[in-house]
């Protein structure tokens, strides 16, 4: 991990109406590190995603997503991260191989270029043999992890996982984690939401969001003195139990 | 007679098996929990059991009554709350609730007692739109709608996935109040956590049962030697670790990594020099008790 930031948030604030969805949000995310975005639901956190995806503009605060302006450079941004969430990841009808052409394709990779790495990646996941089957008859959890390689195919600076764990099983899921530190170890920086507390331990430093605001910020260890906290499980019930009642 | 009695129950979809040979009961007031990933067979089980699928073959009984040739009578003793959000978003909080009563031909007065614990924390807002509520309380809602016909067997396809950790907390104390009044309830989850909060757990993956226990037999049958190991860099250390000859399995559990070893021979002090070797720094080890997760991919490795 490095000391430089990728992602620059300076007093983000997100209002629909009367309704404040994001209240001053202010926070680096710096290259290379594991970025936990916690929060119980409907904290915000989608909506703060949404804004450094490029996918929905800010109300005021200056934000920087990979060195280009949430105002006025969405496109850049989009260009330059990654992004895969539970729900939304690979084309259910399109095969293995067409799944990653039709990504790298639109990411504006040069066919030389997707048919070296495509090749590396076939062997890297052992599905050599699967190739040309169809995503949908592929398990959950071998989805998931081909899902996040297409998202990181591209070589962006950051990557943005949406709940990318939910339901897979708890060897799957401590595989994609590797495949996480192993993106973040070669300098991606990966920001990431989990309702599993135990992922929260495997960042870097976790952010933890109640009602609209950033309650929290540091080093899961750090927390859990500061709370006087057994798990980041506790550290969170302490923090989100208030917005609860 | 038990609550639930599954028999050799088997179900494919065009030809690619989702549950094989799934036997088991459930007593009377028992909070019984199905524990397995996506895929596990868990909301086929379900939907076999709430009478909306007939399995391909074996037989079950809920209260008594088949599930295929008495339908009818289990569809009035029993509440199912499917996995997706299922009230109606247009209608308000207590129009939901009046319209679950009246079809099955109860009143919100008669039955009141069994839902007040949790009815009255979304009381205030009961001119509310269903859809409009927050997801804490849109589960209040629908627990409170399966539950205002008084059924004898409840049956909640994954209450908690996609909740956050809070308020997955509060939903299993409402189940265990329930409970204690009690009713019998099977409730499935891919959060292995959870299993601790059951009084038996089936741990079901691929259209199997791999065990079926108490959560704590189920710790206590954990074969293998178990150690927890922290050092400052983890990757690394995982790295390390699964290069280590006599290593056999070893996976990031929140801040540590869990080991077990070939033949179950753990030899701390060698595997402490192993790591200083490796210029590992400030190495922590100690020997654990497994949870209901290693259990679970213990028998995973071993199916």
């Amino acid at each position: 991990m490095e000391n430089v930031p990728v992602i620059h948030v300076e007093n983000m604030t997100k209002k629909f109406g009367d309704f404040t969805a994001n209240d001053k949000l202010t926070f680096e995310v710096f290259k290379g590190e594991i970025f936990g975005f916690l929060g119980a639901n409907g904290a915000g956190k989608t909506t703060a995603m949404k804004i450094l995806c490029g996918l929905s503009s800010p109300t005021s605060g200056t934000i920087r997503v990979a060195g280009y302006d949430a105002y006025t450079q969405t496109e850049m941004i989009k260009k330059h991260i990654g992004y895969m969430s539970q729900k939304f990841s690979l084309y259910e009808d399109l095969t293995i191989v067409e799944n990653i052409n039709f990504y790298a394709g639109i990411y504006g990779l040069k066919k030389t270029e997707i048919k070296e790495k495509t090749q590396n990646l076939l062997t890297k996941l052992q599905l050599w043999d699967e190739k040309d089957k169809l995503i949908k008859s592929l398990p959950l959890g071998w989805k998931q992890k081909l899902a996040f390689s297409v998202a990181v195919f591209h070589e962006p600076g950051i990557v943005f996982l949406d709940e990318p764990t939910s339901g897979v099983d708890p060897i799957t899921r401590r595989q994609f984690w590797e495949m996480i530190y192993e993106a973040a170890y070669h300098g991606i920086t990966v920001f990431v939401t989990t309702h599993y507390m135990d992922e929260a331990e495997y960042c870097d430093r976790v952010s933890i969001m109640v009602d609209g605001r950033i309650e929290a910020m540091d080093t899961p260890s750090e927390l859990k003195k500061k709370y006087q906290a057994e798990t980041m499980n506790d550290v969170f019930t302490k923090l989100a139990r208030k917005q609860n009642n | 007679m038990k609550s639930i009695q599954v028999n050799n129950i088997g179900k494919s979809y065009h030809q690619i098996p989702a549950l094989k040979d799934i036997s088991f009961g459930v007593e009377k007031g028992e909070l019984f929990g199905l524990i397995g990933p996506d895929g596990a067979g868990k909301t086929t089980l379900l939907r076999i059991l709430t009478t909306l699928l007939i399995a391909d073959k074996g037989t079950a009984t809920i209260e008594g009554s088949d599930v295929v040739k008495d339908y009818k009578t289990i569809r009035r003793i029993v509440g199912y709350m499917p996995g997706r959000f299922s009230l109606y978003q247009d209608l308000s909080v207590e129009e939901n609730l009046k319209f679950f009563a009246a079809i099955f031909g109860a009143t919100i007065e008669e039955n009141y007692h069994l839902i007040k614990n949790i009815y009255s924390q979304i009381e205030p807002f009961k001119t509310r739109k269903a859809g409009k509520l927050s997801g804490g309380m849109k589960q209040k809602l629908a627990l409170s709608c399966v539950m205002i016909h008084k059924p004898a067997v409840l049956f909640l396809d994954e209450p908690t996935t996609g909740v956050d950790a809070v308020s997955r907390t509060e939903f299993w104390e409402m189940l265990r109040d329930l409970k204690n009044s009690g009713i019998t309830i099977l409730v499935s989850t891919p959060y292995m956590d959870e299993a601790r909060l059951c009084d038996r757990v089936a741990l079901m993956q691929n259209g199997k049962i791999m065990n079926i226990d108490k959560p704590q037999r189920i710790i206590e049958n954990f074969s293998r030697r178990l150690c927890a190991i922290k050092t400052k860099n983890m990757y690394r250390l995982l790295k390390d670790l699964q290069g280590f000859q006599k290593t056999n399995t070893v996976y990031p559990f929140g801040e540590f990594l869990h080991y077990t070893a070939k033949e179950n021979d753990i030899d701390m002090k060698e595997i402490i020099k192993y790591l200083e070797q490796k210029d590992h720094e400030g190495i922590e080890m100690r020997e654990i008790t497994a949870n209901i997760e290693d259990c679970f991919m213990e028998l995973m490795n071993k199916n």
